[in-house]
């Protein structure tokens, strides 16, 4: 019969339009604004409706996720800031639209170069979102950040961030990222008991 | 077909034709060079003799340090196998080289980008005009002493990021607040823009004998290149008689984003972002190519863990683009947007997927020369599990049987935009449209890479060569991807995912390298020099849409205007790679 | 936010309070704006991908007014620049802006259009659209996720909350202007800078400024 596709295509649009309203009365008032009705619309086991509501629902972004980059210090016990860059310029190499400028400090007696940095600016008009940076820094310092709301009005007066917008505690690292976190402190942990034990077969 | 065909070494040119080819001896090159004089009557030979039929890649580069320019290209055979590399080297100042069109007619566009971005003529091309520019810029840019207005070094990274990193904007330093230069001399006022003559002269007026007393006329009309229904910004000029269309032409470059320049500047592992943005429906696609190639240089595998992840996110990403290019086909036919919205679903599914391994939807950065990036935990393998075995084959089920047999698509697409097998190699197309005419060539059976050997899968072809047959191609096409994606999660082994510590500066040796990998849209190459230093010398991007297009004017001639929507939806073109 | 209408701080007695409403024209004038803003189908680049799945079912931006993106500019108030602006493609960029009718707002999606993005460098690369349109609101990012950019058309509806009838440049005295069109030379010329651009190729030789070294 002809127009039998055409009737065939209406009924798939159909069972979705229906899905919707029987997952409603399925799971009754959870399922949304609530964590496990987000994670079950957003599961390959979800039906109808499919849209997660912002600003009231956000859906979680998961561990891996990158956006902007941040500089993480160590805080100290008088809440005195360790940063744990030390402006090695690794980063600033090996960013692909080379956005990331380092100012390392020098000694002021002797003039030498000292581990850390004097200002660290990333320009975020440039920044691609690559992980780059994160990824080859020898020290932990610069990590991918999950903030993704930073929409502003004036770019001239916001978005090129400088040391002090750029940083953040070692606490929020591990609230964000707990699965590197903890593969990190466990390398770190090794590696310090290692130079234990090798110091005090030496000394 | 289950087995791959012909990877044994091609016979000597140079043996065969010593009077036209030489071998190219510099080291780690291979191929023949040609005399510009011998070019066109090797090309045919190497056509009509030997078999190689499908013109795959023509790229200029230029060697500052021996004055030279040099054309290389690439030949394949559709039956699979190994290519024929010639080149042909002519002087700087004085670039000029027979065009190829007359025995390839794929050549059309490649050979006017050349002219554009290196200044190499080419005689007898039927219309060589700048491609990606517009007319009267001033200045070839892929040339080595031509230099952008924001030049600051000849290669990354640069010195003034750090240790005394003062930041500044770049076009702070320009005169013109800018990315903008002028040449010396030059009065803006006496400027008369050149209003394309060019473009519209060269669209053929048809003189009709007018049977009836009604005088008509045919008017010239552009489609984009801000338009609904293009797929991002392309312009066509098409010259109509009625509803019909009498001549074509594409215009495109509105999105050149100077990613050849830019990848000369780049080292080799910060170039991996930047072919994200090349097709960024498919970004992981673009990085399997671009590492492929970087590989065959430096001489190195990855571990079987990452050969295994590199194919299970390659097969993902070619039913993410598939799914989407069908929504879009039906979004082309005028069902506004409830087929996109299906697909668009199951497309976020597996960008889910993508953000979880890879940190990104879109721009994934996924693949390292020597393996990957970033392992997959157990929940994410989890979840891709349930989508390859359950979510996928259903879903795609559905969107067949909602869309395959509705009337109006069979009335709309059949029979529109046929491309005859004979007319698709010789235009060079590639990917669905080249098996929709009927030849079978799929890069992961032709030339296997990585561990596509292992697996079984069907290569998909149709017979018409309409734009049925290639909709039917792209739904057959992401069951057989499922298939693979069944295979791996089976086989999926343990281990590294990278051989050795991760370097941000990799040792590449001189030479060249075309990679090549069959993406979702066609075959996808990456031709590299490399001269030994961190930097490339040339980097290359074998677009499968920007040469797809060449076959765009075929198909659209004598059909209507509504048909050329439908058409260019199911070439399926993404103007990242189009313009790079 | 429709509550804040309300409040105007004028007393009035308990048995009129749920039947009467009294608000000021900007309050009640800039609600029904920003609730049915409808952008322009006008994508570039990668950040329109992310703009089509912004459309698209999982985090629709029907839900704020946004329903119906018109592709005619006439018909359009938000000129949503998703993608990177090259040279060749500003011309036309302008002209769209020219056409489309006031009240407008431009928002400057990715980095690209914010700044001229990683391909800042490139020859054909325009850094930036606020060289050319005056731009409203920027979202950073490459290419800012579905959630993101929704967190920018917020902000653009908090930006028209604080707007005021007697203060905004569409409803004053003069005629706006439009924005003259780029013209493409041997590079890209903006006909606001012929002077500067007279001047500057002009210069002595000893004076450099930036010399293509073309060899055409």
């Amino acid at each position: 019969m002809d127009g039998l596709g055409i009737l065939r295509g209406l009924w798939t649009t159909f069972k979705h339009f229906i899905d919707t309203y029987l997952e409603d009365i399925t799971y009754r008032g959870k399922r949304y604004y609530t964590p496990e009705g987000i994670q079950r619309r957003s599961s390959s086991k979800g039906r109808g409706i499919f849209t997660v509501q912002y600003p009231e629902e956000k859906l979680p972004v998961p561990e891996e996720f990158r956006f902007i980059p941040i500089l993480v210090y160590e805080e100290g016990p008088n809440g005195e800031k360790k940063q744990r860059c030390t402006s090695c310029g690794i980063c600033a190499k090996v960013c692909p639209p080379q956005c990331i400028w380092i100012v390392r400090s020098n000694d002021p007696i002797t003039g030498r170069p000292i581990p850390s940095p004097a200002q660290f600016y990333i320009d975020i008009d440039i920044c691609m979102n690559c992980g780059l940076c994160a990824e080859f820094c020898p020290f932990d310092a610069i990590k991918m950040d999950h903030d993704y709301e930073i929409a502003t009005t004036n770019r001239y007066k916001h978005n090129i961030y400088n040391i002090d917008k750029l940083s953040r505690p070692v606490s929020y690292y591990a609230k964000i990222r707990p699965k590197n976190y903890d593969h990190e402190e466990a390398i770190r942990a090794e590696k310090t008991s290692r130079k234990a034990g090798s110091s005090e077969a030496a000394g | 077909m289950t087995d791959s065909i012909g990877t044994e070494q091609t016979t000597d040119l140079a043996a065969l034709y010593p009077k036209w080819a030489v071998i190219d001896d510099r080291t780690g090159y291979q191929g023949y060079l040609v005399q510009p004089s011998n070019l066109i009557l090797f090309a045919t030979a190497v056509r009509d003799d030997l078999g190689y039929d499908y013109l795959s890649s023509v790229t200029g580069v230029d060697y500052l340090p021996d004055g030279k320019m040099e054309v290389v290209y690439h030949v394949y055979k559709t039956i699979g196998g190994l290519p024929v590399v010639f080149k042909v080297q002519v002087p700087r100042e004085q670039a000029v080289v027979p065009s190829l069109v007359s025995v390839y007619p794929g050549a059309d566009f490649q050979e006017r980008e050349a002219w554009d971005l290196l200044g190499i003529r080419f005689d007898a091309h039927p219309d060589l005009r700048r491609i990606l520019l517009w007319e009267g810029f001033a200045g070839h840019p892929l040339r080595k002493d031509w230099h952008e207005p924001y030049y600051e070094e000849e290669g990354k990274p640069f010195k003034s990021r750090w240790p005394n990193g003062q930041v500044f904007r770049s076009e702070d330093k320009n005169s013109f607040q800018d990315n903008v230069q002028y040449p010396k001399g030059f009065s803006p006022e006496d400027w008369i823009p050149e209003a394309e003559t060019a473009l519209y002269g060269g669209i053929h007026k048809v003189q009709k004998a007018n049977e009836s007393s009604l005088k008509t006329d045919q008017m010239i009309v552009n489609f984009g290149p801000q338009h609904p229904s293009t797929h991002g910004v392309f312009r066509m000029a098409a010259l109509l008689e009625g509803e019909t269309i009498v001549d074509l032409k594409p215009v495109m470059g509105y999105l050149h984003r100077n990613h050849e320049k830019i990848g000369e500047r780049n080292t080799y592992i910060q170039n991996i972002p930047f072919t994200d943005r090349l097709d960024y429906i498919s970004s992981m696609s673009n990085n399997f190519g671009y590492v492929l190639a970087v590989e065959k240089l430096m001489g190195i595998k990855p571990p079987e863990r990452a050969d295994y992840l590199r194919v299970m996110m390659a097969e993902l990403t070619r039913i993410n683009s598939h799914i989407m290019t069908t929504g879009f086909l039906l979004n082309d036919l005028g069902a506004f947007f409830t087929p996109a919205l299906y697909a668009l679903e199951e497309r976020e599914l597996i960008l889910d997927i993508f953000e979880a391994v890879a940190g990104s939807r879109m721009m994934c950065n996924y693949y390292r020369f020597g393996g990957v990036a970033r392992d997959i935990t157990d929940d994410v393998f989890k979840k891709v599990d349930e989508l390859v075995n359950d979510r996928l084959p259903r879903k795609i089920d559905e969107f067949d049987a909602f869309l395959t047999g509705s009337e109006i698509v069979k009335t709309r697409c059949e029979g529109i935009g046929v491309l005859s097998a004979e007319q698709a190699v010789a235009y060079s197309t590639g990917g669905p449209i080249l098996r929709a005419s009927g030849i079978p060539y799929d890069v992961r059976r032709a030339e296997p890479y990585s561990i596509y050997d292992r697996f079984d899968f069907d290569v998909i072809m149709g017979s018409h060569g309409d734009v049925y047959d290639r909709y039917l191609i792209r739904i057959e096409e992401m069951r057989q991807s499922v298939r693979i994606l069944k295979q791996v999660v089976k086989d999926f082994p343990q281990g590294p995912i990278f051989n050795g510590k991760p370097q941000y500066q990799v040792r590449v040796p001189a030479g060249e390298a075309y990679g090549r990998v069959e993406g979702p849209k066609g075959e996808l190459g990456y031709y590299i020099v490399s001269n030994g230093k961190p930097n490339p010398w040339r980097y290359h991007v074998r677009a499968p849409s920007f040469i797809n297009l060449t076959s765009l004017a075929k198909m659209c001639i004598g059909g209507k205007i509504a048909d050329v929507v439908v058409i260019l939806g199911s070439i399926d073109i993404v103007l990242g790679e189009v313009d790079r | 936010m429709e509550e804040d209408i309300n409040k105007s701080g004028i007393e009035f007695s308990p048995e009129l309070q749920g039947r009467i409403a009294v608000t000021s024209i900007d309050r009640i004038y800039n609600w029904s704006r920003r609730n049915s803003i409808w952008p322009m189908m006008f994508g570039l680049a990668c950040c329109a991908i992310e703009m089509i799945c912004t459309a698209a079912s999982r985090y629709d931006f029907s839900r704020f007014g946004m329903e119906v993106m018109r592709p005619s500019p006439r018909q359009a108030d938000l000129m949503l620049v998703s993608g990177t602006v090259t040279k060749k493609m500003v011309p036309q960029i302008v002209r769209l802006y020219n056409q489309m009718a006031e009240p407008k707002y431009v928002i400057a999606m990715g980095s690209c259009a914010s700044g001229g993005g990683p391909f800042k460098e490139g020859y054909n690369v325009v850094s930036g659209i606020d060289r050319f349109l005056p731009v409203d609101v920027y979202i950073p990012g490459c290419p800012p996720t579905p959630q993101a950019l929704l967190n920018g058309l917020i902000t653009l509806q908090k930006l028209i909350d604080r707007e005021s009838i007697s203060k905004t440049r569409w409803y004053s005295k003069a005629p706006s202007e439009p924005i003259p069109v780029p013209v493409l030379g041997p590079d890209l010329m903006d006909p606001r800078k012929y002077a500067l651009i007279m001047e500057q190729t002009h210069k002595p030789e000893d004076e450099t400024s930036s010399d293509t070294g073309a060899v055409a």
